[in-house]
């Protein structure tokens, strides 16, 4: 009998790391055991807690679609003892990783829609999942719109993703940047993601908004989208409260009586309304 | 009592101060802290032999600051915590009114350079059985003395209460909370607790008031205040000083000077 | 189990002794309340004179014996720069009979299980939790912190005991067998116990008044969750340290830690303000007041709503430990009453 519970994680390789600005990084990630990787699945939304063996763990979404498969990425910004013990590592080196936890984006659902992703700063990247996702299934999906915003062009992440999505016909991204954010050669927009929303007016009418971002920037945005017409419960969000454990149960990151890690990290805006400010 | 009582009335009536932290009477025998807002309930106040905690723990409370200016029902121990506050740059001159008790008076102090009269004209020596203690345990030679606090320490569960109790640990982020490096290890395991509650001990040496709350706040009953009196004793013999008795006080663990005897700083 | 035929007995002190050296000989650790330096708390004892039923509640709970307050989860030595993962041998941990907690703390066992098996089960708390015997001892006694009988427990309960003894004085204690386990610690003991004679525990019990009337206790909080002003009230003199969750018996908010190879889970608490602190310096609950309703909400609110058990069984541990008088019976007492 051994504890093959819910806190041994599985050891993966990392197989690629990408510079995305000074202190973000992406890291593609395999399973070690590759008869593990067969059994993975998980879906856009979904989270992990990611393990550097003697400096503990932390929680990212999965940054990488379901609809690519062999391996699953992670984008996180150097800030704490693990993400900085991460940063240092090199492709070869293991990881652990346990998951997926939490509930998903229902893309099912928003089939025959528009979708409209809104997202700031670092909080691309659980949108990153769900947005290729959706590319993955083009045909299923009306009008894509991204609105991107950092505070200057070098904390942009995915860079060469949105040039590749600014180049996409079936795609419109608009990219902004804080004011005095902006390089001389920056062609994109110069504003705040909410104003710059609220110049581009996206039709609410049979689309689903994705919000990610800072607490200010979704404070401001909801607003924004009440005006242009977007009902609460076609508003998602996701939430990142504090979490060890992931499994609902080490008393965390409840929001009230949710527990973000299981009935979250995904919530639309009427679930939010309904819910303490606790997050 | 009565002397406290309306005392407290006439500064709530006359808005001179908006709150008095001072005793109430508890459960089992004990006092408790309480926040006075109304003159109507000034008679909540208590204060007698059962009212130890070091009430100057409030001072760095959000929720009691928001409250407005504070009259604090102020022990010997309190008034030496205002003092070491000030010290420290916690606490400016007028943000608190001190109600010095004893017996059945009161005395208000408003000023610092009344705490230190007061606590001067008063400043005493250990009690009998105070020194007894401290004399037992010093007493006992350095492999008895390490597996003493082997002992009391294997018991102690992290709780923080000794940090949550005392008035000079007011830190928002303690060292046990810095993580890089970590320098204290996080679980209540024996190196642990060993580390955390040395270095407390340390974080205190020099500034430690000597109320005594981090033993009496011990749900485990670990004799937290030994350490810090043998560390009083150990500065007051080295450096001279004794903490909390001047509001501009050096601190004797932090505080540099060029001509310092130790060469290991220069 | 309700259907069973209720087995009770009577066992004397020196039947008790053989009892433990049984216990011992089947290869189980004994924890019970010991006296140590000042204070009475769990501690392995291997005969019934070591054990002090003295103090109407010990002061730490028994949950150590089920959440310790470190435990390995798992290890990850490193080889040649691999990384290998080496398992906790569930097999190893020692059967073990905690003798001596009260019916309060034997209701407990039920809000624990349900923190950590409500969705996934965790391995090492069920394990521990498997292997785990409890005999209860009734209380006759019991002191203003006492308030089992508001959440539906009592001085003689016998939920989570395995057995139940009630002292019934000379020496004497009725014991009730009520589960499975309870059978198996006993058998080939059948010896060392005389019929019950229809000897009754209820006149040995101790009187815990009804304090508050725990309906009204979950709609309240619910209606004063946004009343800020109340909470503030409620949680002035409150410090925020965590003795109280780590006295309780239910607290099971843990950490999780790497130290030299070993991933190790630890308590933590929710009345500590650095608990939910995010990397960015944001924290949901920045203020005392709101990890005070969060203690209260999560025990009589949440936990009942999402896992069907209430978060407090009523032992007044808290009150008893608190460093400032925090006394959870007051604060319950409030909620129930308060007109939001």
């Amino acid at each position: 009998m051994t504890t093959a519970d819910v806190f041994k994680p599985f050891l993966m390789r990392i197989d690629k790391v990408t510079e995305e600005t000074p202190d973000v990084r992406t890291l593609r990630l395999a399973f070690q055991d590759e008869r593990e990787g067969r059994g993975f699945t998980f879906r856009t939304g979904q989270f992990g807690e990611y393990s550097v063996f003697g400096e503990g763990e932390c929680t990212f979404c999965i940054a990488s679609p379901p609809t690519r498969q062999g391996y699953i990425e992670c984008t996180f910004r150097k800030a704490g003892r693990v993400t900085g013990a991460l940063a240092d590592l090199e492709a070869g080196e293991t990881i652990g990783f346990r998951g997926p936890y939490g509930n998903v984006f229902p893309i099912d659902e928003w089939e025959k829609k528009s979708l409209l992703f809104i997202a700031g700063g670092i909080a691309l990247p659980p949108m990153r999942s769900v947005i290729w996702n959706v590319l993955d299934l083009r045909d299923r999906y009306r009008d894509i719109t991204i609105v991107y915003g950092a505070r200057t062009v070098a904390d942009l992440v995915y860079k060469s993703e949105l040039a590749e999505w600014e180049k996409r016909p079936d795609v419109r991204l608009v990219a902004t940047v804080d004011p005095g954010g902006q390089t001389p050669d920056w062609k994109g927009e110069i504003g705040f993601v909410p104003a710059v929303l609220d110049k581009l007016a996206p039709a609410s009418r049979d689309t689903v908004a994705v919000v990610c971002g800072p607490p200010v920037m979704i404070k401001f945005t909801f607003p924004v989208l009440a005006r242009l017409g977007f009902a609460p419960e076609k508003i998602f969000t996701t939430l990142e409260n504090r979490m060890k454990c992931g499994v609902g149960k080490c008393g965390r990151c409840n929001v009230g009586k949710h527990f973000v890690c299981k009935d979250g990290p995904v919530f639309t805006f009427a679930q939010l309304q309904e819910m303490p400010q606790e997050y | 009592m009565q002397a406290l009582r309306s005392k407290a009335r006439e500064l709530l009536a006359t808005k001179t101060v908006q709150v008095i932290i001072g005793y109430a009477s508890g459960g089992g025998g004990r006092a408790r802290a309480v926040f006075v807002r109304e003159a109507a309930k000034a008679d909540a106040l208590v204060f007698d032999d059962s009212c130890q905690q070091n009430l100057a723990v409030y001072f760095s409370k959000p929720e009691v600051r928001k409250l407005g200016k504070a009259a604090l029902v102020a022990t010997p121990a309190a008034l030496r915590a205002i003092l070491q506050l000030a010290a420290e740059n916690q606490i400016a001159e007028g943000e608190l009114l001190a109600l010095a008790v004893g017996g059945d008076d009161v005395v208000p102090l408003a000023t610092f350079a009344a705490i230190e009269a007061h606590v001067a004209a008063r400043d005493g020596d250990w009690s009998a059985a105070e020194k007894e203690e401290l004399q037992k345990y010093e007493a006992m030679g350095l492999e008895e003395r390490r597996r003493f606090w082997e002992e009391q320490f294997s018991r102690c569960l992290k709780c923080y209460a000794c940090r949550a109790a005392c008035p000079l640990c007011y830190c928002t982020r303690c060292t046990v909370e810095c993580n890089q490096p970590q320098w204290i290890p996080v679980p209540a395991h024996d190196l642990g607790n060993l580390e955390w509650n040395v270095m407390r001990a340390m974080h205190l040496a020099g500034r430690c008031v000597d109320c005594g709350d981090c033993g009496r706040a011990c749900p485990v009953n670990i004799p937290l205040h030994l350490l810090n009196r043998r560390l009083i004793r150990e500065v007051f013999t080295v450096f001279g000083s004794r903490s909390g008795r001047s509001a501009k006080g050096d601190n004797a663990l932090s505080t540099f000077k060029p001509n310092d005897p130790e060469d290991f700083i220069q | 189990m309700n259907s069973m035929e209720k087995d009770t007995r009577l066992i004397g002190r020196e039947a008790l002794a053989k009892l433990f050296a049984q216990w011992l000989g089947e290869g189980r650790r004994i924890l019970a309340p010991k006296q140590s330096n000042d204070k009475v708390d769990f501690a392995e004892v291997e005969t019934p004179g070591e054990v002090s039923l003295d103090p109407v509640q010990t002061g730490q709970s028994p949950k150590g014996a089920l959440f310790p307050r470190v435990e390995e989860l798992f290890s990850f030595p490193s080889r040649d720069g691999r990384v290998e993962l080496r398992e906790r041998d569930l097999a190893a941990l020692k059967p073990t009979v905690v003798f001596g907690l009260r019916p309060c703390d034997a209701a407990a066992l039920a809000a624990l299980a349900a923190i950590f098996n409500w969705d996934s089960a965790d391995a090492l708390f069920s394990a521990r939790l498997a292997a785990l015997t409890t005999v209860g001892v009734a209380c006759n006694r019991c002191d203003e912190y006492c308030f089992c009988t508001s959440l539906g427990g009592g001085p003689g309960a016998t939920t989570g005991s395995d057995i139940l003894l009630t002292d019934m004085g000379g020496g004497e204690y009725l014991a009730e067998v009520i589960s499975e386990k309870g059978r198996q610690a006993i058998q080939g003991a059948g010896t060392l116990f005389q019929p019950a004679l229809g000897k009754d525990k209820e006149s040995r019990l101790a009187r815990v008044e009804k304090a508050f009337d725990l309906d009204k206790v979950k709609p309240a909080l619910e209606a004063l969750f946004d009343d800020e002003a109340f909470w503030v009230e409620q949680s002035l003199r409150c410090l925020g340290c965590g003795a109280c969750a780590y006295v309780c018996p239910t607290c099971a908010c843990f950490d999780i830690q790497d130290e030299n190879g070993r991933r190790l889970r630890c308590w933590d608490s929710c009345g500590f303000g650095l608990f939910t602190l995010h990397t960015s310096g944001h924290n949901p609950r920045p203020l005392q007041s709101q990890r005070w309703r969060q203690r209260l909400m999560h025990k009589f609110s949440y936990m009942p709503e999402r896992q069907s058990v209430l978060g407090c069984v009523g032992c007044g541990r808290c009150s008893r430990a608190c460093p400032v008088d925090m006394n959870i019976l007051e604060h319950l007492r409030a909620v129930a009453e308060a007109k939001p």
